[in-house]
């Protein structure tokens, strides 16, 4: 008797995680199709990019705030040098087989950013490596 | 995109982050800039890996020539010509960022910002930012190169309805984002690029050689903007991050420089108010007033007997490529027993950091090298202020006189000086075209000649 309702009970149960798990998976379903429209609609990631560029604005503020204004123009020459990430947009456009215009864009303006990524890191490094500490006399200089 | 691209991203965001960071001390700039290499190099590898393996090949070769022609150019530039090879710079991020989103323009299916040919409309707007921004930036920043390389008078050319064509342009552009934002008419966004092209050409025009400090770090800060907004409409972060940080990278240096002038950014942009020095120089002030003029000899006698000297190079050094003797001079001073120190003010040069950029390329110590906060109370415990092309950063005018252009700019106080040896060309008033009382002084003695020229013969009567 008692062993009869245990097991009615646990069939009960097993048939509720039955019930319980096709729900989770209708939940889900719909949880991806409402996600999927909302990126389809750009809104979904306007937000997420609006809050990363302002965190990065503020990043960047004090960030920049910090250099010391005798390298000033290593700062311009190496902001340029990274501001060329467009690139990673230009390899997407230089992506497909097919040769389009979109892909004859893209691939120029890999060949630009190119410039700009070899060109701005080098002579950074370049004007970086003519900044030297003093070795001889005139020790009181440093306030 | 795949979780790891996403992370590949981060990583490479956070070396850019880190890259910047490094500045703060020259000792660990160096560790920065491999930091901005490894992100740069991180963000192109991981976009490889999302590119079909057969368009490799043409990848691979527009890298190579675009990276050939860098290499070559960075390493073959002459320090004083910086600041027209980094205008070139930003010209070219602008025109990548023009190019990028027109490709996203004719082909949204390859980012994935459409559905059925229709391209959502954030992405329209984001678009249509990207590529005036870039467009600006490319066009503003070539005028910018052919100012600095002397293509084209660094004078400002004004025209007639400047602000209202200027005006009638931007509210072009405007509706032509309206236009495509409803319509998605092919023709409204190329309206929108040509229409910023022409803008971005106009707008830099009319601004002066002497103002172009602040033109630079606005068009670096433009180049972030553009890539920010690129950023958004192809949903990458690295994108939006590495566009945030550039672009208040340049508002804060424009600010900076402005302050140094102390002139609104509008001032700047509508002023049309700067002009050559050399330009300047021609319209040497007519007047009879008696001057104490030098002889190398002579300054060199004052130097020698100096206790301590301050250096005031400014953009007149540049052009004379006068670094390297000017370094010379300070190291036998150095020698004799005398306490010699360079003074910046931050708009010396053409931008930002321009003359401690060239005092390194002389091997001057950079913490010989101090800034105007740093230095401007010592001045008057000096015996010698040494002005080496610098003119109205040592303007007293600034402090005394309401009436003048300058009035309210932070200068060195170089008059607190026992002595002050001004080496100029002629007896012209700077870019300001204000007259430098400091000239009349008894106090000071003028130098004329070519900067270089008088540092060299400064250097041989040392030695003798």
């Amino acid at each position: 008797m008692a062993l009869n309702d245990i097991i009615s009970g646990l069939n009960g149960i097993a048939a509720d995680q039955h019930r319980l798990s096709a729900l989770a998976e209708e939940l889900a379903k719909q949880a991806q199709a409402v996600a999927g429209q909302a990126s389809s609609a750009g809104q979904g990631f306007f937000i997420t990019g609006l809050t990363v560029f302002v965190l990065a604005c503020f990043v960047g503020y004090y960030v920049v705030w910090r250099v010391t204004p005798a390298l000033h123009s290593p700062l311009m020459a190496v902001t340029n040098a990274v501001s060329s990430v467009i690139i990673v947009g230009a390899l997407l456009a230089a992506g497909p087989v097919e040769m389009t215009a979109s892909k004859i864009m893209g691939l120029a303006a890999i060949a630009l950013a190119s410039i700009n990524i070899f060109g701005g890191f080098i002579v950074t490094q370049r004007m970086l490596a003519m900044y030297k500490k003093k070795t001889v006399g005139n020790e009181k200089a440093k306030k | 995109m795949s979780t790891l691209v996403s992370l590949a991203y981060l990583i490479s965001g956070i070396c850019f982050i880190m890259a910047l960071r490094g500045l703060a001390s020259p000792e660990t700039a160096r560790q920065g800039n491999v930091f901005g290499i490894s992100g740069m190099a991180l963000a192109i590898v991981t976009t490889l890996f999302l590119v079909e393996p057969s368009s490799l090949v043409l990848i691979a070769l527009a890298i190579a020539v675009g990276g050939g022609i860098g290499l070559v150019i960075a390493r073959k530039i002459k320090m004083t010509a910086l600041p027209q090879l980094v205008a070139a710079f930003h010209s070219l991020v602008g025109l990548a960022a023009v190019l990028v989103a027109s490709a996203a323009f004719l082909s949204p299916g390859s980012y994935g910002i459409a559905q059925g040919g229709s391209i959502h409309l954030s992405s329209l707007i984001e678009m249509a930012l990207g590529v005036a921004i870039g467009a600006i930036t490319f066009t503003g920043s070539l005028v910018a190169f052919a100012k600095l390389q002397g293509l084209v008078s660094g004078k400002p050319l004004v025209f007639k309805f400047q602000h209202q064509i200027n005006l009638g342009l931007g509210i072009l552009i405007f509706l032509s984002l309206l236009v495509l934002v409803l319509t998605q008419a092919p023709f409204a966004y190329w309206t929108i690029v040509v229409t910023s092209l022409v803008l971005g050409f106009l707008l830099i025009l009319p601004i002066g050689g002497a103002d172009m400090p602040v033109v630079i770090s606005m068009l670096n800060s433009y180049s972030g903007w553009a890539a920010a907004a690129t950023g958004f409409t192809l949903e990458n972060p690295l994108l939006i991050i590495t566009g945030a940080l550039v672009g208040a990278s340049g508002a804060i240096l424009s600010y900076i420089m402005c302050k140094g002038m102390n002139r609104s950014i509008f001032n700047v942009i509508l002023g049309g108010f700067g002009t050559d020095g050399a330009a300047a120089s021609t319209s040497a002030a007519a007047n009879d007033r008696p001057v104490k003029v030098g002889s190398a000899e002579d300054a060199s006698f004052i130097l020698k007997n100096a206790a301590s000297v301050i250096i005031v190079p400014g953009y007149g050094m540049a052009v004379a490529h006068a670094q390297h003797a000017l370094r010379e001079m300070g190291d036998i001073l150095k020698k004799e027993g005398v306490r010699v120190r360079y003074a910046i003010h931050p708009v010396a040069g053409r931008m930002p950091g321009h003359m401690n950029v060239l005092l390194a390329e002389a091997d001057v110590p950079y913490d010989d090298v101090l800034e105007l906060e740093e230095i401007n109370s010592d001045f008057g415990q000096t015996d010698v202020a040494f002005v080496i092309g610098a003119n109205d950063v040592t303007n007293p005018a600034a402090h005394s006189d309401p009436q003048s252009p300058i009035y309210g700019m932070p200068i060195l106080d170089v008059e607190n000086a026992k002595t002050v040896l001004f080496i100029k060309r002629t007896m012209g008033a700077g870019y300001a075209g204000v007259e430098n009382e400091l000239f009349f002084r008894t106090n000071t003695m003028m130098l004329f000649g070519d900067a270089k020229q008088m540092c060299e013969n400064i250097v041989k009567a040392l030695e003798s």
